[in-house]
């Protein structure tokens, strides 16, 4: 049993293998985890490359036509495969939707993470509680609020209206703009937090020197503060692009099924047309870049630490 | 005075202000909304409790609360046991090889996109010929609460210096009588945190629980989602303002849990 734990053998520490009694305490979470967790993502991976079947499902008959219906499209007439960007322009509508959202976030999380770090530390904790509470709370009914109050009939387009700004309401609901605001709404939080915990370990005898030397408020921020709080800033630009590049609440909910992202176009195979391994291939393809996107931010903190 | 001066940015209170405007802004017009008696955006028309008797009483809303209820005690009960004991391996006993690998597993659920897990678990199931509904949501539940039950009992397990159950087994209890009656004592405040934090991520999933739930299964988001479809009714306002306030509550008598630190336990270190 212990030596089946003794998976990583190169471990920074040359400790001993795992006790009798600690394997037995983690065998329940390792074990559904590993079951309910490894293997389905295993089971994807294999689905994608095999044929659909004709009502959904699968056809145990290996093919890579998912990976090239991601890139190509028969034609109907001569049967060629023709280059088609359907699909990579949901990806990169993603991505730009993905990016705006941190962007936005960057630029009123960091002031607030700033605001926050340099409190007292009695009125600190509050202030941190507050921009917290909202990552417990529903993300669908978040996101939900939101459509109510951007849509058509909603709060902002009836005030704008009755006070005779506009005629006619602004279609703010059910477009890229909606999704976008909606990805900066919902991962907030994860922005403010690290960047929070950056500042908050940072040494303002820095920043009192840079002023003894006659530093602008402006160069202080962009020579001293930024550059040491930089791996705080990067986990949360990760924090906030990664869940937003795989959202499917925010583009369901706001973009009204019209503007797919990502998400949208893997439940799409596995609900509406049904086609498993063409969405088990977008989930494989979704993983894939997540995970090199997180590896190289790792590997880059760790040259970057052993320096 | 002047030091605190050049740390001062102007500008930078009234953007964490527009930002707490932004996080919280939705939340409460929607609670607000969910009191008024007209259907109306614009205009009020007093106070009413009206949508949420008509919201109770709604069967379908009965139905998926209590799925929503039964489904998040359970899966955060089974949860935290499950990471307690994970914890007492990873956070409290000897270091051993493959440590960290194995803390990568347990956090494994909170870093691949939920609709991935979402797909690869309606896939599993149907593999193995389980048939969809509140057992599949139920596992799923539980599997990716571990995390987060996880985070808060090991940062408490961590907390406690001493090596408190030791002197109790030096005493002659068993090792369960020092888990039992020295540690879990200690820990408690952890495991409340991590049964509550479950609770609420458990009661709030809608991506997993969708895809795992099969036809005629559901729990409240389920429920909020399909009505919403058709269109908003200040019923759903007031089912929603439920589940904010439901998830409040859990959050702050769970970051009070938190914030006392085992001070107890640090100021009086046992001698080794």
């Amino acid at each position: 049993m212990a030596a089946h734990f003794n998976l990583n053998a190169n471990s920074s520490k040359p400790s001993q293998t795992i006790a009798k009694d600690q394997a037995y305490q983690l065998l329940p979470a390792v074990l559904l985890i590993c079951l309910f967790v490894v293997l389905p993502l295993c089971l994807i991976a294999i689905f994608s490359f095999l044929k659909p079947g004709t009502y959904g499902g699968v056809e145990w008959v290996f093919s890579a036509g998912s990976y090239v219906q991601f890139l190509f499209e028969q034609d109907f007439l001569t049967e060629n495969l023709v280059f088609s960007a359907n699909y990579l322009s949901i990806f990169f509508n993603s991505f730009v939707l993905a990016i705006t959202a941190t962007v936005l976030c960057l630029i009123i999380g960091f002031p607030t993470a700033y605001f926050i770090a340099t409190r007292p530390e009695r009125t600190r904790n509050i202030w941190l509680f507050a921009i917290t509470v909202p990552y417990w709370v529903n993300l669908l009914i978040r996101t939900v609020a939101m459509l109510f109050i951007i849509r058509d009939q909603g709060p902002i387009n009836s005030i704008l209206i009755a006070t005779g700004l506009i005629s006619e309401p602004i279609r703010f609901a059910y477009t890229n703009f909606a999704i976008g605001l909606g990805l900066f709404y919902s991962y907030l939080p994860f922005m403010v937090l690290p960047i929070y915990a950056a500042i908050e370990r940072l040494d303002f005898s820095l920043v009192e020197a840079a002023h003894d030397l006659y530093a602008t408020r402006r160069s202080t921020l962009w020579n001293i503060i930024i550059p040491v709080v930089k791996p705080g800033i990067i986990a949360g630009c990760l924090l906030v692009f990664i869940p937003s590049l795989g959202s499917f609440i925010a583009p369901d909910i706001l973009g009204g099924g019209k503007n797919l992202m990502i998400g949208n176009l893997i439940a799409l195979q596995f609900q509406g047309s049904r086609n498993w391994p063409f969405g088990a291939a977008v989930a494989v393809i979704l993983l894939t870049l997540v995970l090199s996107i997180l590896l190289f931010f790792a590997m880059r903190s760790a040259k970057e630490a052993r320096k | 005075m002047k030091s605190l001066d050049i740390k001062k940015y102007p500008g930078f209170r009234a953007i964490t202000l527009f930002c707490l405007f932004i996080l919280y802004g939705p939340m409460l017009v929607i609670a607000v909304y969910s009191f008024n008696s007209l259907r109306s955006i614009t205009s009020w028309g007093g106070f009413t409790f009206a949508w949420y008797l008509k919201a109770f009483n709604n069967p379908t809303i009965q139905v998926a609360a209590l799925n929503s209820l039964f489904i998040a005690v359970v899966a955060a009960l089974l949860s935290t046991m499950i990471a307690v004991s994970a914890a007492l391996a990873l956070a409290r006993g000897k270091t051993f090889k493959g440590q960290s690998a194995l803390f990568a597993l347990i956090n494994l659920p909170l870093m691949i996109p939920e609709i991935v897990t979402a797909v690869s678990s309606l896939v599993f199931f149907i593999a193995i010929g389980f048939n969809l509904g509140l057992l599949t949501i139920l596992i799923a539940h539980v599997v990716f609460c571990i995390p987060f039950a996880y985070l808060p009992i090991s940062a408490r397990l961590q907390g406690i210096k001493g090596h408190f159950e030791e002197a109790a087994q030096d005493l002659y209890a068993t090792r369960w009588q020092a888990f039992r009656f020295i540690l879990a004592p200690m820990l408690m405040p952890g495991i409340i945190s991590g049964l509550m934090l479950s609770f609420i991520v458990s009661l709030d999933d809608f991506i997993i629980t969708n895809m795992v739930a099969g036809p005629g299964t559901t729990t409240l988001p389920i429920a909020i989602y399909g009505m919403v479809r058709v269109g908003f009714t200040p019923e759903i306002n007031a089912i929603s303002t439920v589940l904010l306030l439901t998830s409040l509550v859990f959050v702050t008598v769970s970051y009070f849990l938190s914030r006392n630190a085992p001070k107890n336990a640090k100021t009086k270190p046992l001698q080794h």
